[in-house]
């Protein structure tokens, strides 16, 4: 059976159709949803796309955060259900407290489009594990507020635990601390980049094809369970 | 957001009636605050038979003025219509929002590029982030969806203080306006030139794309349709902004009292409004739209009116505001962003609003169209509108203004950079190489473009540093479309009609130089003031020139936009016609890239190259030397070579292809060796500094394997067109046998380095 994966959409959303693309690419069926939908309609994992959701009035992701649509994530994300926020979804996993950290203002103060080498530390999330760790790969980052941030004893702890999901490896863009680039929560199912993945699909119209990884490995974690 | 940007009162918000207007005929008016002129403001009261009411005088003030109107200019764009060449790609044309060009599969694009000069010079950030909104709009209300942008900028010299205010200012605002919006920025131009030290000019483009059977027009038809009003509500910003602040020179009054008059931009609600739209469009929902851009509510009520060639009423108490002391004046002039007006069926509009409100765009009836010819409004139940439609939209004045090639012309064509001293040994080409390089003018732009978003949707094939923007339209087939802007002021200063034609052959070229096949013209024409015959010399021969060039290669002008009046004081700019070319290719699979990504390859330089240094970079940078001619133009020379690159793309006998503009072969060389990260070994003639540094148009370098060499050189007999072996890529640098050699890691420093010294 073809997994589903949901994409949602929020009012300002913008990445959301080229994620829906890469779910398809990587084979699994992309489902449309709504960011004032009361259910998941089932699915077997949720991506949270790049954007300027609610237009990142407040401070990014801290509106999207409340959509109902987010109730059911954070409680599905609670029982397991791999769910990927990337960019501005990453923001909002952070707002959510699903994940550890935050994002902040990048460290030139400017939007920051470049197309980078990050390197994967975890190799075992739900997201991650058709990469091996060390492994170097080409994707894109497109962000104004992409610099992560976490207090001390939250950055030990994600290091300890093997939180981190991917670093930077052709310098640091943004000002992120430690350069990391992506984070995970324990479980290993719920995953934030600030990279974007789904830009990394084809040579035709991005970097490389090395981003198609996260969402190959979402459907070898669905077909685990 | 806070608006504390209060509008000085342009007119009394006391109620002013038609039987006001009846009543005290003698009445002064503010007529000329409002920028019009005595004998104007005499036609009006004759057209309607008494004196204007306040709410009249706003609407004909807005819509005759020149950003309008088209006074000044409308009499020579004719030839645009005139010139035409005979073709069937065109689904609408120029007077529409923007034109609309069939690119086959059941497909159209439309695409426009419009001047946002003056508010950017005022207030950097929102003036450039509306210039991408305004723009964003008129490719919506032509039923399309907006599918990528672009911005040709220029700026005074990049290391003098208010540069840094302006620059940064402005491409922030493009960034933050145009990412929010998600779309791709996939190309457009950086230049730089003491004249626009005081006036800079920021054009921005957009480009949409549709179904033949979803073409919209800006026209209100069916008496008893209503007229919605949906987006942000309104409030006093940019009152005015079309009459006052992009139809006068700066100067006299000081900047500030200009101030007011840039509107502020929300992209979020842009956004939302781009897919509100679009939904409505599916559902058919839609009989007639007009996007709210320069003169507001008085605009779209007007040319929607006199597009459907009916009558509207309008409620002026039904425009929800944002500030609810605006009287029915300010209502009328206010331009205020993120704005649109449709015409629906009374029984859809119900379905209208259930899908404004999925999107949390309000939506208001604030009229319905009638069958009685006039445009009438009301204000607290008092009649303050009654006029024709088509006497504000279509019945402006058309000035024939004097136009006289100025004296110093002469002079500037005397100066022949012949008389330069050109570079011979080695060590001096390699010097002036290195300095296009460092220069602002010729070096990497990536601290601007690296604030776009050139990703998002996905289907962004080029974009910067290639020639021209290319643009997936259908992943099953691989059609997409090619775009390019050019523009070259030092050319036009020279010779307008001859730098007009350079900048229409150049967006051609580089749109072939993809693989695509160039098809229509979109230009924005940025002079100084109409009213300097000089400026008006210079403002006919480019209008002539860009007429003919587009007769000569068969492709049509669809649209465009002149923005007069960039001078401060009595200086004007250069005259800058910017030209937009777009092109469509048959799939872009097989599109043609600008680096050398692989050794081994034959480079081949393609077209003539002959001594023209006139208004060259390289004249510019090395020696401050302005004058002369500009290079030849030779537009069948210029069908033929963009022929033969789109045989040779589609064949597949290119691993590469770059322009060759600025900076000659010198600059084109090191620029593909440093996107593609290889290097070049070049063997050069004994007129070395020709080779390097001369701007002949028609011309273009392209590397091909060694094996698709015979084919290529017979492809170019074929095509008329002369090329030449030259070397050879590979090794890790830039070097011109017995001359120079520049490591690839230096040639990168020196490219870096202008821009990021400056704006950090």
């Amino acid at each position: 059976m073809t997994a589903r994966i949901a994409v949602v959409t929020f009012p300002g959303s913008l990445d959301d159709r080229d994620a829906r693309r890469a779910v398809r690419r990587a084979g699994a069926e992309p489902v449309e949803l709504w960011h004032d939908d009361a259910s998941l309609h089932g699915v077997d994992g949720v991506v949270l796309p790049g954007g300027f959701s609610y237009g990142d009035y407040l401070r990014c992701g801290a509106i999207a955060r409340f959509a109902p649509v987010m109730r059911q994530i954070i409680e599905a994300a609670g029982r397991g259900l791999p769910v990927l926020g990337i960019c501005n979804g990453f923001q909002i996993l952070c707002e959510a407290h699903l994940l550890p950290g935050a994002l902040a203002r990048n460290a030139g103060l400017r939007f920051v489009t470049r197309d980078l080498t990050i390197r994967i530390e975890n190799d075992t999330s739900a997201w991650t594990r058709q990469y091996r760790a060390g492994q170097h790969i080409r994707v894109v980052l497109k962000s104004g507020e992409g610099a992560y941030m976490a207090d001390p004893q939250t950055l030990a702890s994600i290091e300890a635990n093997g939180q981190v999901l991917a670093r930077y490896a052709s310098g640091n863009p943004n000002g992120s601390q430690r350069d990391i680039a992506g984070v995970v929560n324990e479980a290993g199912n719920v995953a934030g980049l600030m990279p974007h993945p789904e830009h990394a699909i084809d040579e035709l119209t991005g970097p490389s094809a090395d981003g198609l990884g996260f969402f190959a490995s979402m459907l070898q974690t669905v077909a685990a369970r | 957001m806070s608006q504390d940007v209060a509008a000085e009162p342009c007119a009394p918000a006391a109620q002013d009636t038609v039987a006001d207007a009846v009543a005290t005929p003698g009445r002064e008016q503010p007529f000329a605050a409002l920028g019009l002129t005595a004998e104007e403001y005499a036609r009006i009261a004759g057209l309607l038979g008494r004196r204007p009411t306040d709410a009249e005088l706003a609407i004909y003030s807005v819509m005759w003025s020149e950003h309008c109107s088209y006074k000044s200019s409308r009499k020579h764009l004719r030839q645009f219509a005139d010139k035409a060449p005979a073709t069937d790609v065109l689904l609408a044309g120029i007077g529409q929002n923007a034109g609309v060009v069939d690119i086959g599969q059941g497909y159209a694009v439309t695409f426009k590029i419009e001047s946002h000069n003056h508010p950017s010079y005022v207030e950097p950030f929102q003036g450039a982030a509306t210039g991408v909104g305004g723009i964003v709009r008129d490719i919506l209300a032509m039923g399309a969806r907006p599918v990528a942008v672009m911005d040709a900028l220029r700026f005074g010299p990049a290391d003098a203080p208010d540069t840094r205010r302006v620059l940064p200012g402005v491409v922030s605002g493009i960034s933050f306006y145009g990412n929010c919006l998600g779309l791709p920025n996939i190309g457009g131009e950086l230049a730089f030139d003491p004249c626009y030290a005081g006036n800079p000019l920021v054009n921005a483009l957009c480009v949409g794309v549709l179904r033949h059977e979803d073409l919209k027009l800006a026209a209100a038809t069916g008496p008893g349709n209503q007229v919605i009003l949906f987006g942000s509500r309104t409030g006093p910003d940019g009152i005015g902004g079309a009459s006052v602040l992009a139809s006068a020179s700066f100067g006299g009054t000081g900047e500030g009292a200009k101030r007011p008059s840039v509107q502020v931009g929300d992209p979020f609600m842009e956004k939302l409004l781009i897919e509100c739209c679009l939904e409505l469009n599916r559902a058919g929902l839609v009989i007639g739209i007009q996007d709210l851009g320069a003169a507001g509510v008085a605009c779209a009520t007007t040319e929607l009116a006199a597009g459907g060639g009916t009558g509207m009423r309008v409620r002026l108490d039904s425009v929800p505001l944002r500030d609810a002391s605006l009287g029915p004046a300010e209502i009328l002039m206010s331009e205020s962003q993120e704005r649109m007006m449709a015409i629906v069926e009374p029984g859809r509009v119900a379905a209208f609003m259930d899908i404004c409100a999925k999107w949390d765009v309000q939506a208001t009836v604030i009229g319905e169209v009638t069958d009685t010819g006039r445009l009438e409004m009301s204000w607290q139940g008092a009649q303050v509108v009654d006029i024709p439609p088509g006497s504000a939209a279509d019945c402006g004045p058309v000035y024939d203004r004097p136009a006289h090639r100025p004296a110093t012309q002469d002079e500037l064509l005397a100066a022949d950079p012949a008389r330069l001293p050109l570079p011979t040994a080695g060590t001096d080409l390699r010097a002036d190489l290195l300095l296009l390089l460092r220069s602002p003018e010729g070096g990497d732009k990536t601290w601007v473009t690296e604030q776009y978003d050139r990703y998002v949707r996905g289907d962004t094939v080029l974009a910067m540093p290639h020639d021209a923007g290319l643009v997936r339209i259908d992943a099953e087939t691989g059609l997409g479309v090619a775009l390019a802007t050019d523009g070259n002021g030092r050319y036009c200063q020279l010779d307008p009609y001859a730098g007009t034609q350079l900048a229409l052959a150049e967006a051609y070229r580089n749109v072939a130089i993809t693989g695509a096949r160039p098809l229509a013209v979109t230009n924005c024409l940025n002079f100084g003031s109409p009213e300097d015959p000089a400026v008006m010399w210079q403002f006919t021969e480019a209008v002539r020139g860009l007429a003919d060039g587009c007769q000569q290669l068969g492709i049509p002008v669809t649209g465009g936009n002149v923005s007069f009046y960039n001078q401060t004081g009595g200086t004007p700019i250069q005259p800058t016609p910017v030209v937009g070319v777009l092109g469509v290719h048959d799939d872009v699979r097989r599109r043609t890239v600008s680096g050398f990504t692989a050794a081994g390859a034959s480079v081949v330089l393609l077209g003539d190259t002959r001594p023209e240094f006139g208004g060259s970079l390289w004249a510019w940078l090395r020696h401050g030397h302005l004058g002369g001619r500009p290079p030849a133009v030779d537009l069948d020379a210029e069908k033929a070579l963009a022929g033969l690159l789109a045989v040779a793309a589609a064949r597949g006998l290119l691993l590469a292809a770059h322009d060759l503009s600025d900076g000659g072969l010198a600059l084109a060389l090191a620029e593909s060796c440093l996107s593609g990260g290889t290097g070049c070994v070049i063997q050069p003639p004994a007129d070395a500094a020709a080779f390097l540094f001369s701007e002949s148009a028609g011309r273009a370098v392209v590397a091909a394997r060694p094996d698709a060499l015979p084919d290529l050189v017979s492809a170019c007999e074929a095509a008329g067109v002369s090329a030449a072996v030259i070397g050879t890529t590979g090794g890790p640098a830039l070097e011109l046998t017995g001359l120079f050699s520049v490591p690839i890691a230096d040639l990168a420093a020196a490219h870096r380095a202008a821009l990021p010294a400056l704006f950090g």
